[in-house]
């Protein structure tokens, strides 16, 4: 037994941790908002092997943590945990992204495609199960939403489609843990931003950190987090050995990860006061992130329910 | 990262879970009351007798070694198998833990296969009635004497002191001392003259509570082979917080606790006639995945301590987690009994228990202190 995730994977973390603190920052996110989604810091990303198929699971949510960290816009999550792993080819420095549209169930994008006029490969629900297409064989309208770095499409007509076709339960699997995995990170950045804010922040003549009030928000936010980030290893270690007792993991992982992140925004937000309520200072980027992300594969009531079901609890 | 256990550890839960099935009592009671607790003591025996009292302690203390590992295994299978609460834990856990780190062989050699074997019965001194949440405003004091220590004080909410034979606990040993300095931790017999322990009722009733008051009562210094002041005289407080971090991270809650209740709320979900409403099924998932989050935290800590860290200020997160989370399961599981929650119940009983988790142990208040200014950074100034 060792539940850690070893000093390879820390070390790998630390080095794109770094990369994108020169490569996106805060005014790079803001870029991707109206202008291009900035291929420079992809092309790192890709170079440093972070979008290699043949990167195992657990190193792949290590790496997560750190997108979200930076609050990253490109479809990280949708190309390395999604895409590049189910099709088995090196998508080189290819964008991929999914829409696995509604069926009544709240998962994937809801008809929305994530960075959808940027992508090179596309993964589509079709009747028939999920298909690969070719972007440019998609009519795309972009569509107005909180998070404008998401720069999300709405699927138009479908021309033609390629033949290969995906399980429906890997490709869930593999979108909803990685998306738990930068919504740890994305908290992460959160509560240690807002930590420092209310350390430097006087009123009534002391830090308003000093509060018991602030610190009491922000010692849950901790707590979430910290206690979200093993599920989400957990998860990964358990998809990476095919344990049948992946899937529950991995809805417990997005679950726990969804509220942890929901929460610290929140909290982040109201201990930083007005100054966090402005479009000029950065902390909305990753607000924002969080709202999306957390409903993005399944928010935490979808995968309780999923729990629900292999626990055998039939509600009525 | 590896997940698996060895096959040592496989065969050790074997051998736990074999020995368990066959030999924990049911319908014993809590051990809380005069009756409860005697026949707890004779589970304690029998544990001890056939070494599962303490496993992670050297055999010539009644143990088997076992690594830490082996200790979250064995305490999984005691809960899985509905073993009862620990009358002794207070001694095995919160104690003991500190007579290995500061007793001298003599106090080693005496208290612990003692301990280990229910024939001295422990409970804490900590707290007094001005003395809570605020420990270091203890008030309690030993003046020291020819051969030996004159007590004076009061202690109170000690869990089981009217059953118990022995108190460990922090006296003020410099008078002019203030606060954290100047106090000692001291091992007192109950027998010694001078000493009054009255019980009285918890929450649910049970005498599961004692104030203990000391009128110059003489501890001589032979009360305890090797000396009844564990550490060094007048430098208690740095002893007793090496007990603290046991009782509020790892060894007093192992996962295996809260993953057997929130398994016997998933059964009760199955056997419950109403309430099985959407919200409520939400609520039970959003509980059990707490409780697995809890087992994979836990691993995660257990992995560092294996690799020679010390447990800081996150134990302070690890007790707020599981007394919250150990309300909700209760919660949870009265909302599903309804109107018959209102019975008396090892649920409704549970509940109760549940309900001093937040409180004991330093408040959840108290702990968010400690996490803020300690693991986040946050300044210690006034609030």
């Amino acid at each position: 037994m060792k539940f850690s995730l070893g000093e390879d994977r820390v070390e790998f973390a630390a080095q794109v941790r770094r990369a994108l603190e020169d490569g996106c920052t805060p005014k790079d996110v803001r870029a991707a908002w109206d202008g291009d989604l900035d291929r420079g810091v992809w092309q790192t990303l890709v170079d440093m092997g972070t979008t290699d198929p043949e990167l195992d699971w657990v190193t792949r949510v290590a790496v997560a943590e750190e997108i979200g960290r930076a609050a990253l816009p490109h479809p990280w999550v949708e190309t390395a945990f999604v895409v590049g792993p189910i099709l088995g080819d090196d998508l080189g420095a290819q964008l991929a992204s999914t829409d696995l549209g509604t069926e009544g169930q709240t998962l994937g994008s809801q008809g929305l495609i994530p960075a959808g006029a940027d992508a090179d490969v596309l993964v589509l629900r079709w009747p028939r199960g999920l298909v690969v297409a070719d972007p440019a064989q998609v009519a795309m309208e972009p569509v107005e939403t909180v998070d404008g770095a998401r720069r999300m499409v709405c699927r138009g007509e479908v021309r033609d489609i390629r033949d290969d076709q995906f399980r429906e339960t890997e490709v869930q699997l593999a979108g909803a843990l990685g998306t738990a995995a930068v919504l740890v990170g994305l908290g992460q950045h959160l509560l240690d931003t807002t930590v420092a804010y209310v350390s430097e922040r006087e009123q009534f003549g002391q830090p308003v950190g000093g509060f018991q009030a602030v610190k009491h928000h922000l010692a849950d936010a901790a707590k979430d987090l910290a206690f979200a980030r093993p599920v989400v290893h957990r998860a990964a270690y358990r998809l990476h050995t095919d344990d049948p007792a992946a899937a529950v993991d991995v809805s417990t992982a997005k679950a726990l990860a969804s509220d942890a992140a929901s929460l610290t925004a929140e909290v982040a937000l109201q201990c930083h006061g007005a100054i966090g309520y402005t479009i000029e200072y950065d902390l909305h980027l990753w607000l924002k992130r969080v709202w999306a992300l957390s409903r993005a594969w399944g928010d935490a009531t979808h995968h309780r329910a999923l729990v629900a079901d292999a626990l055998g609890l039939h509600a009525g | 990262m590896d997940l698996s256990w060895s096959e040592a550890e496989e065969t050790f839960r074997a051998e736990a879970r074999r020995w368990l099935e066959a030999n924990v009592p049911h319908d014993i009671g809590s051990g809380d009351t005069r009756d409860g607790f005697a026949r707890h003591l004779e589970w304690e025996q029998l544990l001890f007798e056939h070494r599962w009292a303490v496993v992670s302690w050297p055999e010539a203390y009644g143990g088997r070694e076992a690594s830490i590992w082996e200790w979250l295994i064995f305490e999984e299978e005691y809960y899985r198998a509905g073993g009862p609460q620990r009358v002794t834990q207070n001694g095995i856990f919160l104690l003991a833990p500190t007579v290995f780190a500061f007793g001298n062989h003599d106090q080693q050699d005496h208290v612990l296969p003692r301990m280990a074997a229910a024939e001295d019965l422990w409970c804490q001194g900590w707290s007094e009635p001005n003395a809570g949440s605020d420990l270091a405003s203890v008030r309690s004091r030993a003046e020291r004497v020819d051969g030996g220590w004159v007590l004076n004080g009061q202690k109170t909410w000690t869990t089981r002191g009217a059953f118990c034979t022995h108190l460990f606990g922090l006296f003020r040993t410099d008078p002019d001392s203030e606060r954290h300095k100047g106090l000692s931790y001291l091992m007192v017999p109950f027998d010694i003259d001078g000493v009054t322990v009255r019980g009285f009722g918890r929450l649910d009733g049970d005498e599961g509570f004692a104030e203990v008051f000391f009128e110059d009562a003489f501890l001589p210094d032979d009360g305890i082979p090797g000396g009844p002041v564990l550490g060094e005289v007048d430098n208690g407080w740095r002893v007793a917080m090496a007990t603290t971090g046991s009782e509020r991270g790892l060894t007093l809650r192992a996962p295996g606790r809260f993953k057997a209740t929130a398994n016997r709320l998933v059964d009760l979900w199955h056997d419950s006639p109403g309430g099985r409403d959407g919200a409520t099924r939400d609520r039970l998932v959003d509980a059990w995945m707490r409780a697995e989050a809890y087992d994979a935290f836990t691993l995660q800590t257990v992995t560092g301590i294996d690799e020679g860290n010390e447990p800081g200020a996150e134990s302070s997160l690890n007790k707020i987690w599981w007394s919250e989370l150990d309300v909700e399961l209760h919660r949870v599981a009265l909302d599903l009994l309804g109107p018959e929650a209102e019975r008396e119940h090892a649920w409704s009983k549970g509940w109760q228990f549940s309900l001093s988790g937040p409180i004991y142990a330093g408040t959840n208040e108290i702990q968010r202190n400690i996490a803020a200014e300690r693991l986040l950074g946050l300044p210690r100034v006034k609030r």
